[in-house]
């Protein structure tokens, strides 16, 4: 039973179409990334999710409840992190976590004290003089001080510095080793390739890609460089080679994974001195279902072949 | 002056930012003097009736300490008898809070950073909100001279009355600069600035009440205190009374003092910070504090209490002046009538007493208003979204503002009643009966009230962009209907749109059951209605 199921969910606001038909599946117990260029429908998702927004048509179910109907059931078996965290102004950050935590049925106040000192956060002080990643923190500490079974996390560390961003997946990883769930939505991917089990990335409001970062990886060609003793020929008429050119005697190329077997049995035949191969950069996956042209987040043809991937509607 | 470079061009940002509100501010404050110029000449209409009107108010404390030192038997005197203090204090608390607007409030934001960051002098954010804000005064005292003229005062004492008020708007324009340096927080800012005018009212009023009275009894002659005071200022101007022009170069010094000393102050401090350092707080919620109700209550309390200054101040004075009123019955019949198509009823007294109440439970509408938008504010402030993705349902959520708004209109509606009856009480020797009896009265109104708090709470539940707009607006309907329904001879169908129509005019008349009844239970049906909307709707809309 997965702990969130969307299946082609659509939400419009007036004239926009802020979600086109969007899908997502997160599995118990994993950590799973959940990406795309700004405006793509993340927060609007994840506020569905918590029974903020009203879907207009497709299916949402959280923790195998409605999460529009049992909202308030739901809430006390998660904890949210919203990406623009905003506070009662007058209360301090010690007040304010308090308040969150009983209003979403009570907190490990051993865990809260503790996570102050580890975020080093001052709780004495007024939440409208806290600057954007304290505000953050503010919202994180009251998260994690909650033991619940999921925690939709909407990029919660935009604001953090790099120590508190280590901090951060220390606490996502203890988590995930107590056997909670958690979805996280973010930009840095540093943190996505450290933390995820795996990712959804999205894009004007449809999936456009999902599975494992191994399994993403595979969508996306290998960078070869080949020098050889021959003049290589024959690459033209192999399956899965692209962007073939010769620079200074070397060979460049681009292959789909699932076809570099034979690439290399083509290679060796012309006398091989040396090679590399680099595999895709998580920015190279990302650039790709960032860019402006929708089209170029497909993959390669190759793509269905390597069988794994589920890839989301197009 | 390159500290000055780019004023022009954040100046029209002003402008275009608050091209609405100022419009009703320049417009606004003329058209609603010409109304009450016009209102004031119809209940005064000739030297006997002013001769009275005069002699009683510069022999009455009360009416000293509230309308300020009379000027003479003018109608233009009379006017700004009845009228000054009320556009005063308009003119100011507009003035200060949009100087806060356009300076600490975009330092708390993060605007001024951004602005900071481009090619703008150190002065000009300060500068061109200034410059704005003094044109709008400047402009609304002229548009307002004219509406004087325009109601059939004289030209010079219009000119003066007009001025007087403009000089108050200057005066606290410089005021709210300093405040807005020293606070960190357009909260902070706006407070001190508020305490600045509040402060002055205290000042002009004990310098008019320690004042003297004339010797033909029509004048007054204000004591010191006055002119340490902006808001006294403007009557020490003395139009329609041999005006004393010079007086308005007192706001023009202070606004230049007031300007030298802000950017003195601007230029030794870093953007976003403030002389006054924020205080620390508790490092965690008491247990009273953590649940929809004790966040509620922690909210309002600090404008509920002070609310319950005002409103008990306010009271102990209109019920002191209860027996001041015996007197200019005596002297002003036309004055008598107006107060009775307020209050209603036989007895004149009980009249004006139900009169003041009726005028407590209208004001005490902006108190309900105000406390339920606060809703509203969260849900565009973003704090909502966090609030209701805890396991707090909507319902919930919403009763417990609801509850909270009623509690506290209930709290000030009783405490009107019961201060009004023991200032009346106190000059009638029966402070504890009349404070009983008119405690009672008052929460009589409570039912009008709810159905506010229900309209409010239908406009956030099935109109929230609009609520806020909206919800003003028809408070400001039932406070016009109610205050010019009978002057105006609306047709009673208008009159009957206003729950306060509907509630018994209690002292002066008997209270009756069935209007209370159906009022709550419109109220009831509003409150659902407005409960079920928000229940069905997206958050944040």
């Amino acid at each position: 039973m997965p702990v969130i199921s969307i299946g082609n969910l659509v939400k419009t606001f007036g004239a926009i179409r802020a979600l086109d038909g969007l899908d997502l599946r997160v599995e118990q117990g994993e950590v799973h990334g959940f990406l795309g260029p700004n405006g793509s429908g993340k927060s609007t998702t994840i506020r569905i999710l918590l029974g903020l927004l009203h879907r207009d048509s497709g299916d949402a179910r959280v923790l195998d409840a409605d999460p529009w109907r049992d909202a308030v059931r739901l809430h006390r078996r998660l904890a949210y992190v919203p990406g623009d965290v905003n506070l009662w102004p007058n209360l301090t950050g010690g007040e304010a976590i308090d308040l969150l935590g009983k209003l979403r049925g009570g907190l490990d106040r051993r865990r809260r004290d503790e996570l102050l000192q580890r975020f080093d956060l001052d709780p004495t002080r007024r939440c409208r003089t806290y600057s954007k990643g304290n505000r953050q923190k503010v919202a994180i500490v009251a998260a994690f001080a909650s033991t619940v079974e999921l925690y939709v996390l909407d990029e919660p560390t935009s604001g953090l510095d790099p120590l508190m961003e280590a901090v951060f997946q220390d606490e996502v990883r203890r988590v995930k080793q107590a056997g909670a769930t958690v979805l996280l939505s973010s930009h840095v991917l540093a943190e996505v390739e450290a933390l995820c089990d795996r990712v959804s990335i999205i894009r004007e409001g449809r999936t456009v890609e999902s599975g494992t970062l191994a399994e993403l990886r595979h969508l996306t060609r290998t960078a070869v460089t080949v020098e050889t003793a021959r003049p290589v020929t024959g690459l033209d008429t192999l399956p899965g080679v692209h962007d073939v050119h010769e620079v200074d005697g070397r060979t460049h190329l681009e292959v789909d994974p699932a076809h570099l077997d034979a690439l290399l049995g083509q290679l060796i035949r012309f006398g091989v001195r040396a090679l590399t191969s680099t595999p895709p950069t998580l920015e190279q996956l990302f650039l790709r279902h960032y860019g402006d042209d929708p089209t170029a987040g497909a993959s390669a043809p190759a793509a269905s072949d390597a069988g794994a991937p589920q890839a989301g509607a197009r | 002056m390159r500290a000055l470079t780019g004023t022009a061009l954040l100046a029209r940002l002003v402008l275009r930012r608050d091209r609405i509100r100022l419009a009703i501010w320049v417009l606004g404050t003329p058209l609603l003097g010409y109304a009450l110029a016009g209102s004031v000449a119809g209940i005064y209409p000739d030297q006997a009736a002013r001769q009275g009107y005069a002699t009683t108010s510069a022999s009455s404390l009360v009416a000293r300490a509230f309308n300020g030192p009379i000027a003479g038997t003018d109608l233009g005197a009379v006017v700004v008898a009845e009228t000054y203090v009320t556009l005063a204090l308009i003119v100011a608390l507009l003035s200060t809070f949009a100087v806060t607007r356009h300076t600490r409030q975009n330092e708390e934001t993060g605007r001024a950073e951004l602005l900071g960051a481009s090619v703008v002098g150190r002065y000009a954010p300060l500068t061109a909100a200034l410059l704005v804000i003094v044109a709008a005064n400047v402009l609304a005292a002229g548009l307002l001279a004219l509406a004087l003229v325009g109601a059939g005062l004289p030209p010079a004492g219009s000119l003066a009355a007009a001025a007087a008020i403009g000089g108050v708007g200057v005066a606290f324009t410089a005021i709210a600069a300093v405040t807005a340096q020293l606070s960190v927080t357009s909260r902070g800012a706006n407070a001190l600035a508020a305490a600045a005018v509040g402060l002055s009212f205290v000042l002009r009023a004990a310098g008019d009440v320690l004042g003297e009275q004339s010797a033909d009894g029509t004048r007054v002659q204000s004591a010191w205190p006055s002119w340490i005071s902006p808001l006294g200022w403007g009557n020490q101007v003395r139009a329609f009374g041999g005006e004393r022009w010079w007086v308005l170069a007192l706001p023009v010094a202070l606004l230049l003092a007031g300007v030298a000393l802000a950017y003195a102050l601007a230029e030794r401090r870093d953007l976003g910070a403030g002389l006054i350092a924020p205080r620390r707080g508790p490092a965690s919620g008491a247990p009273q504090l953590l649940s929809p109700a004790g966040l509620a209550w922690r909210m309002q309390r600090g404008t509920l209490l002070g609310w319950a200054v005002g409103v008990a101040v306010l009271g102990f004075s209109m019920g002191i002046a209860g027996d001041e009123f015996n007197a200019m019955i005596d002297q002003n019949p036309a004055a008598a009538e107006a107060i009775n198509a307020m209050g209603g009823g036989a007895n004149l007294l009980d009249a004006y007493l139900a009169a003041m109440l009726g005028l407590f439970a209208l004001t005490i509408g902006a108190y309900v208003v105000q406390a339920l938008l606060r809703v509203r504010g969260d849900e565009t402030d973003g704090v909502l979204e966090a609030a209701l993705a805890t396991a707090v349902s909507r319902t919930r959520w919403l009763g417990t503002q609801v509850l909270a708004a009623a509690l506290g209109a209930v709290a000030l509606l009783l405490l009107a009643g019961v201060t009004t009856g023991l200032g009346y009480g106190l000059v009638t020797d029966d402070p504890l009966g009349q404070a009983v009896e008119l405690g009672g009265a008052a929460l009589l109104r409570l039912p009008a009230l709810l159905v506010v708090a229900g309209v409010v709470t239908t406009l956030f539940g099935l109109l929230p962009r609009w609520s806020v707009v909206l919800s003003w607006t028809a408070l400001l309907v039932f406070l016009l209907l109610g205050q010019l329904g009978a002057v105006l001879k609306l047709p009673q169908a208008a009159l009957n749109v206003s729950p306060y129509t509907h509630v018994p005019s209690v002292p002066a008349v008997d209270p009756a059951a069935l209007p209370l009844v159906v009022l709550t239970a419109v109220a009831a049906a509003l409150l659902a209605a407005g409960v079920a909307g928000f229940r069905r709707r997206d958050v944040p809309s």
